[in-house]
């Protein structure tokens, strides 16, 4: 067995090559977090991150489904929801003082949410996860309309249309911290985005993680190696709905509030396409596609009242023709510029990017246009000085040529590229 | 002593079609089984009932004689039988080290364990680089199963079967496909896995059963119609009538 040992060690990553994968991110991500603050952002600026961590382990627990086991789910935020929500009761049980609960600090709700969230899992998930494929997403579905449903029924647990509220200020301090203002949020939030990375992390490198991948690569042959594959479904989708909870827990102390609306296909379907878009192949995906799909939702709202009209293209976009989402592209150029092949592929990459500005030119003409003109207010899209009227001919032709081009140049650089 | 597979009076029907007739066999601990029979004749439908992939009809299995019709796949290779399939049956966004340490896994006591660290776990590493040497893949260990050659596919879905260290082994037409040369490196790996063991295994090629095997059943249409030493398989006139004519004079 000596030289066994030899052989195995080849095989495995070794310790530099370990820390420099797997340490080394999760450092440089934990010195982000703690450098943020010294740009002096603005109170907006702050929330918007903290969404920003609360997406993105939404996120991560939604891709524990999608992108590991191979699970569709059409009502993840079920147990956010949930999650959420009994975190915000606990915050009242706090702000009451009584017993047990006088002693709780608000910063630890996110571990009450991670308890209800995998609660819920374990309930809802026994019946759903004995099946995978279509039956699973189709009762994901009906379960999600069915607990919404109940969230706008049962007003004494989920307080109706307003929802509960809560304060985070209640309860004893936690590290000098009375997460009044946003700024000691941020720490809050900051403390369980890395907590919430690293845990999901470190799922993916258990044997249960592993188990998963191979559930979901050839569910039948697990069962010919020892393994029930329902039983690892369910498991993982427990994990799945305790790390969703989690970000359930850090919301209620972010915004104070939880509503019915939470728990329905909205946001479950939001953060399906924030996954996706992020690429599921990829345990940082989900990280990637929630900070831009959170950064669009807030900031791209205030340019057009069309904003969702865009994220439906860009995702039929990414679905199309970018399996493996925004990590992929990061990912794929970053293995190009170290292969040292930038100079074969720089000419095909410009003549798509070109491209893309010129197709995108086409639409944003296009929805502009057309949702001022079925408004029927006869106000007029104006970029730059133009006055773009359904009677100006400019119009017409912003709205085709550069597609035409557009479409003509991508497909230039695609048959470029597979020479 | 109890036999390491007893299969007694088993039928499976898939709606009207009898596939599996009225099957008896009995295959001792430490031998060596070849089936063998034309196309058709049932021989994948016999070991998807023994492994529990279907359920029979009527009749029963028993593994070391404990009863395992009736009994879940993953129940039954815990028991200690592992088969192997006809067509590659991997995990093909995996890469081959992680196809076979799911093989290894289970036998190791680490069942769906969520609290240890895989790449901590110093035994199963092991484990999966012998048998990866054993099977000569150590050196494609980080490889994505899907797109290794056909021949090393072949080798993987052995690889897979073997890792858990199952008594008993259910090898269907591991050789399928393979060119001579990899035949013999695949006969040769299947000698050396299942040394010790109790072998079962499905195989078209000729020269390897006679080789291999310690007897021989020969399946046709759903029944055994005949079990021996490969000198009696070839000296039985039905067998020689319904099945193997030319073929085990060549091979003899
Ligand atoms: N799941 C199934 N449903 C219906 N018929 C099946 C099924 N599996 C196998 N059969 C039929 O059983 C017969 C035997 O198949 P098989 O066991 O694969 O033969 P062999 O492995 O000996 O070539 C074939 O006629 C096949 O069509
Ligand atoms: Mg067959």
């Amino acid at each position: 067995m000596t030289d066994m040992t030899a052989t195995y060690a080849g095989l495995e990553p070794t310790r530099a090559e370990k820390f420099r994968q797997r340490t080394v991110p999760l450092i440089l991500f934990a010195l982000v977090l703690l450098v943020i603050p010294l740009f002096n952002p603005s109170r907006s600026m702050i929330t918007l991150l903290n969404h920003m961590g609360i997406t993105i382990v939404f996120a991560l627990s939604y891709n524990m489904l999608l992108g590991r086991a191979g699970l569709l789910s059409f009502g993840h935020a079920v147990y956010m929801g949930l999650g959420g929500y009994f975190a915000v009761h606990v915050m009242n049980w706090v702000a009451e003082g009584t017993g047990f609960w006088g002693a709780v600090p608000i910063f630890s709700m996110p571990a009450f949410g991670f308890g209800a969230g995998a609660l819920a899992g374990a309930i809802i998930g026994w019946p759903s996860c004995r099946r995978s494929g279509t039956p699973f997403a189709m009762i994901s579905l009906g379960v999600a309309e069915l607990v919404a449903a109940a969230g706008f029924m049962f007003d004494s647990l989920f307080g109706g249309e307003m929802g509960v509220s809560a304060d985070r200020m209640a309860g004893p301090e936690f590290l000098g911290l009375s997460l009044g203002p946003v700024d000691e949020v941020y720490w809050f939030i900051a403390f369980w985005t890395f907590i919430g990375v690293l845990g999901t992390y470190a799922f993916t490198r258990t044997p249960l993680g592993k188990l998963s991948e191979a559930t979901r690569d050839n569910a039948e042959r697990v069962q010919f190696v020892g393994y029930n594959p329902q039983r690892v479904r369910y498991l993982v989708f427990i994990f799945a709905g305790a790390f969703a909870g989690m970000a359930g827990g850090m919301s209620a102390v972010q915004d104070e509030i939880f509503t019915p609306e939470s728990l329905s296909l909205v946001p479950s379907g939001a953060i399906l396409i924030a996954t996706y878009v992020g690429g599921i192949r990829y345990f940082t995906g989900p990280i990637m596609g929630a900070i831009v799909m959170t950064y669009m939702g807030s900031n791209l709202s205030d340019y057009t009242v069309g904003w969702l009209l865009y994220l439906g293209l860009m995702f039929v976009g990414v679905v199309m023709f970018l399996p493996n989402g925004i990590a992929g592209i990061v990912y794929g150029t970053a293995d190009t510029l170290r292969a040292g092949r930038l100079g074969e592929v720089w000419q095909s990459w410009l003549l798509r990017l070109a491209g893309l500005v010129l197709i995108a030119v086409s639409v944003i003409t296009i929805i502009e246009v057309a949702f001022r003109w079925s408004d029927g207010y006869g106000e007029v899209f104006e970029p730059f000085g133009l006055s773009l009227a359904t009677t100006n001919p400019l119009t017409w032709i912003l709205g085709v040529l550069p597609l035409v081009l557009g479409v003509v140049l991508v497909l230039k650089a695609a048959k470029g590229e597979s020479k | 002593m109890t036999a390491a597979l007893d299969i007694t009076d088993l039928h499976k029907s898939f709606g009207p079609a009898k596939i599996i007739q009225g099957v008896n066999l009995s295959v001792a601990k430490g031998e060596r089984h070849a089936i063998i029979g034309p196309n058709g004749a049932g021989k994948s439908t016999l070991f998807n009932l023994i492994s529990g992939r279907f359920l029979p009809s009527s009749g029963e299995v028993r593994l070391n004689g404990a009863l395992i019709s009736g009994k879940k796949p993953f129940e039954i290779n815990r028991m200690g039988l592992s088969r192997s399939f006809q067509v590659s049956n991997i995990f093909t966004n995996m890469t081959v080290r992680e196809n076979v340490r799911c093989g290894v896994l289970h036998s190791m006591g680490y069942g769906y364990s969520f609290w240890r660290n895989i790449g901590n776990l110093r035994e199963v590493s092991e484990k999966t680089a012998h048998i990866l040497n054993e099977v000569g893949l150590l050196e494609k260990g980080n490889t994505p199963a899907a797109l290794l050659p056909y021949a090393d596919q072949r080798t993987l879905e052995i690889a897979i079967t073997i890792a858990g260290g199952a008594e008993v082994i259910l090898l269907d037409e591991p050789t399928a496909g393979m060119s001579h040369s990899e035949t013999d490196r695949a006969v040769a790996l299947i000698e050396k896995a299942s040394k010790g063991k109790t072998l079962v295994i499905v195989e078209h090629d000729m020269g390897v059963v006679f080789n291999l095997a310690d007897r021989i059943s020969v399946l046709v249409y759903g029944e055994i119609i005949a079990t021996g030493t490969p000198e009696q398989i070839r000296g039985d006139a039905r067998v020689r009538e319904a099945y193997l004519g030319e073929e085990a004079e060549d091979a003899a």
